[in-house]
């Protein structure tokens, strides 16, 4: 057993986990944040997406013990003031979601992704960047669509062609 | 997954004692490739010994024609990297095409380069460009690292701590990708320096990366794409699996190797 501390949506955490204990199971099963998912647990879909120290990554092969004393954001920890990200929100209006158990996955992603990509942010480059979650339900589109109008509101100077 | 210990060192030398003082130990660096293993109890080591923590495995820097990279940088620092950016373009090009953003959030050039997979991107740069990888032992020339597929000259309990590539004059590299695993089926890495081009290829060869011997020679005697045009590769050395037969990566290879001709300097990506 190993005791892995770390700062989760800005509250400091300590937990007592088998060594092997990946991110994503502390995350669920140690701290019972469960909006954060576990699809194919081979490190292809994104659903457990989080960001860590500020940038995203496959909680399920990332081991809890490599987070200790990181920062990590999940989905639970986007909303501010009972208002939603604006990334959540354009997920709500652009219909971007209709399963749901990509969604945590795709909206962390899409949040690392206007966070912190340099360049201009069209559907070909969001296409690109988000190659790393995948969708059963192929409701890309929206989730594209979402993408670009969130980037639109959070950095309006660096988006072009938002799909509509 | 088997239970294993893990070991959080702070320096290559208490890396090292970690992994002699151990049963059967692993190093363990972005994860992307061991931890997975792991999973599928591949692979099942005593103790991982976490490389990520150790200050002096990272970085990037430039010393006279030199581009030196810490072995434990991850993909995404690569492939940002203004020093690479500016002096092998190409290889930023080859770091930034590597599996997902998330996957180039955590892996790294050291771990993709011992693991020596046969379709990774980091060898066919390493080798295309001569570079030389230094461990904490010894400096091995890239023509003597990668003996065959996953496997490297570097012994169980050698760490890579950088590796040293020589400035070319011109590189690029054209991948042809499976658009489920994003892995190369033929990737082609070519550098000219002077009168000398070196030409390496992965994702395609039955042994893992290898230098095209033909190529290079068509190439340093004629620099330009219609040098390749009588080039050929032997069928007989090339893997055969669900994304494509001898022949079909044999001709594949010559495809990338006239891309990568017809795109100088840059990284190209086909699927």
């Amino acid at each position: 057993m190993i005791t892995v501390s770390m700062a989760v949506n800005g509250e400091k955490v300590t937990r007592e986990v088998e060594d092997g204990t990946f991110l994503a199971f502390y995350l669920r099963e140690a701290l019972g944040l469960t909006g954060t998912h576990v699809g194919c647990d081979t490190t292809q879909c994104g659903c457990c997406v989080v960001l860590m120290n500020g940038t995203s990554v496959k909680s399920c092969t990332v081991l809890a013990a490599q987070a200790e004393g990181a920062t990590v954001t999940t989905i639970e920890g986007l909303a501010k003031d009972k208002k939603l990200h604006p990334l959540q929100r354009a997920f709500h209006e652009c219909h971007a979601l209709q399963c749901g158990f990509c969604t945590p996955g795709m909206i962390m992603a899409g949040v690392d992704l206007i966070e912190t990509y340099p360049g201009v942010l069209t559907a070909e480059v969001v296409r690109h960047e988000m190659e790393g979650n995948l969708c059963r339900c192929t409701g890309y589109h929206n989730i594209v669509k979402a993408i670009l109008k969130a980037a639109a509101e959070i950095r309006p100077a660096t988006v072009q062609d938002p799909v509509e | 997954m088997h239970p294993s210990k893990y070991r959080q060192p702070k320096t290559v030398a208490e890396a090292k004692r970690m992994f002699t003082d151990a049963e059967s130990a692993s190093f363990l660096s972005g994860g992307h490739t061991l931890l997975p293993a792991m999973k599928l109890r591949l692979a099942s080591p005593s103790d991982l010994i976490d490389l990520g923590s150790i200050p002096e495995l990272r970085g990037i820097k430039v010393e006279g024609r030199t581009l030196v990279i810490g072995a434990a940088t991850i993909h995404a620092d690569v492939a940002a990297s203004p020093l690479v950016q500016q002096h092998i373009p190409a290889l930023a090009g080859l770091a930034g095409s590597i599996g997902d953003r998330h996957v180039r959030h955590r892996g790294t050039m050291g771990g993709s380069v011992s693991n020596n997979d046969p379709a990774a991107d980091y060898p066919s740069a390493v080798l295309g460009l001569g570079a030389t990888v230094v461990t904490d032992k010894r400096h091995i020339a890239a023509d003597e690292f990668f003996v065959g597929l996953y496997q490297t000259a570097r012994e169980p309990d050698e760490i890579l701590v950088r590796i040293e590539f020589p400035i070319p004059e011109i590189a690029s590299y054209a991948k042809f990708v499976s658009p489920a695993s994003r892995f190369s089926i033929a990737g082609v890495f070519i550098a000219r320096t002077g009168n000398s081009v070196r030409v390496a290829v992965t994702g395609a060869g039955s042994s893992g990366v290898f230098r095209a011997i033909g190529l290079e020679a068509a190439l340093a005697a004629d620099f330009r794409s219609q040098a390749l045009a009588k080039c050929a590769i032997d069928p007989a050395d090339m893997l055969s699996d669900q994304n494509g037969t001898p022949e079909y990566r044999a001709n594949l290879v010559l495809v990338m190797a006239r891309r990568a001709m017809e795109n100088l300097g840059i990284t190209s990506v086909y699927k």
